[in-house]
């Protein structure tokens, strides 16, 4: 973690991508990003903007730059070659009479 | 995010049940809510100037949401109030001079910069928070009942203050020294608010006498501005006197901006 007043020579705050969990069992979901100085103040601020309405029980801040993400232009390769591989799918298959319990 | 507010409505108190439940404020414990209900209320409407005037986008938003807590403290206090002379929040907020405020001058001090405010909000945070932890145990219900809403949102602004109080003392040299003339421009008021208050008299186990809160005060202060690399000011009180109507200069421009549209259109809503 930080330390408080430690920031990094930056003129700007970096930005923080914010994941907010509505309740327990549920998974954290994207709600959107902001821009604080370090994570302790991204936390608060998150809490701020998108939990003013009792929409989350808990918050997980993430410098935007630590994301990895997948090449929108590479759509092709990544996303569509599912396509025509319906046997990836249980509907595929039909019920076989000798398997009584599936 | 979608809409769930509505699953969370909660019984916590509010300006509006406490209006409609009937329940009559005896006069001595109106006035003393009134003081209460004005430190909130001058207060949010001073933290309101920084509303698209904060450094950051984020820290309007931040500083906004504690105005908006401090002005539901008000709401509350001053409706409670307002019940012992068939009055409404309103005729108080609104139609009330300014030697008739009886808020502490700590409140109604300009912003300055970023860190006067926080210095202001530091001081005023903690303060409400070992009030209102004291009002819990009031006998009068209501003011226990706003108290106990109350505390949980001051505990936050107790920790937005701590926060930037660190932050601006450990950062660059300029942002130390910034913090430090904020906390040396607001000191002169910290003392009226320990000082006796005129409007607890009489109400022992109902109101809560400041002179008890200092103790606690000053342990935490000065431990959050030591952690910060600060020096707690030693500079001479100001003289005091919210609680009796005595302001100073900077009170009656901020009344006369809050008012202003109540007076030009008496009852007028929207």
């Amino acid at each position: 973690m930080t330390s408080p007043g430690d920031f990094g020579g930056r003129e700007t705050w970096p930005l923080w991508e914010v994941f907010v969990r509505s309740s327990r069992g549920l998974s954290h979901v994207h709600a959107g990003s902001l821009h604080a100085p370090d994570e302790t103040m991204a936390v608060r601020n998150a809490r701020d903007l998108y939990t003013r309405r009792a929409e989350g029980i808990s918050i997980w801040v993430v410098r935007a730059s630590d994301i990895t993400a997948s090449d929108p232009d590479a759509r092709g390769s990544f996303f569509e070659s599912p396509q025509g591989k319906e046997y990836r799918h249980a509907t595929y298959y039909t019920e076989s009479d000798s398997v009584p319990h599936l | 995010m979608s809409h769930t507010s509505n699953r969370t409505i909660s019984d916590a108190v509010t300006a509006e049940t406490i209006a409609t439940s009937g329940s009559i404020a005896p006069e001595a414990v109106a006035r003393y809510a009134i003081g209460l209900g004005d430190d909130a209320l001058i207060l949010a409407q001073r933290l309101g100037e920084w509303i698209a005037h904060a450094p950051e986008l984020e820290e309007d938003v931040a500083l906004g949401n504690i105005a908006l807590d401090q002005l539901g403290h008000a709401r509350s206090f001053l409706s409670y109030a307002s019940s012992a002379w068939e009055k409404t929040e309103d005729d108080l907020a609104y139609f009330r001079d300014e030697s008739e405020f009886r808020n502490r001058q700590l409140f109604e001090q300009p912003n300055g910069d970023f860190a006067q405010t926080i210095a202001r909000q530091l001081v005023a945070s903690l303060y409400f928070q070992a009030l209102y932890n004291a009002l819990c145990q009031s006998t009068d219900q209501t003011l226990a009942a706003i108290a106990a809403k109350a505390i949980k949102e001051v505990d936050y602004h107790v920790d937005h203050s701590v926060q930037w109080l660190m932050r601006l003392g450990l950062g660059t040299e300029f942002s130390r020294e910034r913090m430090q003339h904020g906390l040396n421009s607001v000191w002169a008021f910290v003392a009226e608010l320990f000082s006796n208050d005129p409007l607890t008299a009489n109400l022992e186990g109902i109101a809560v006498d400041p002179q008890t809160l200092q103790e606690e005060f000053d342990r935490l202060v000065k431990k959050a501005i030591a952690e910060a690399g600060l020096t707690v000011p030693t500079v001479p009180a100001a003289r005091g006197g919210g609680r009796a109507g005595i302001h100073t200069e900077f009170l009656g421009p901020l009344l006369a901006e809050m008012q202003v549209l109540a007076r030009a259109h008496p009852g007028a809503t929207w």
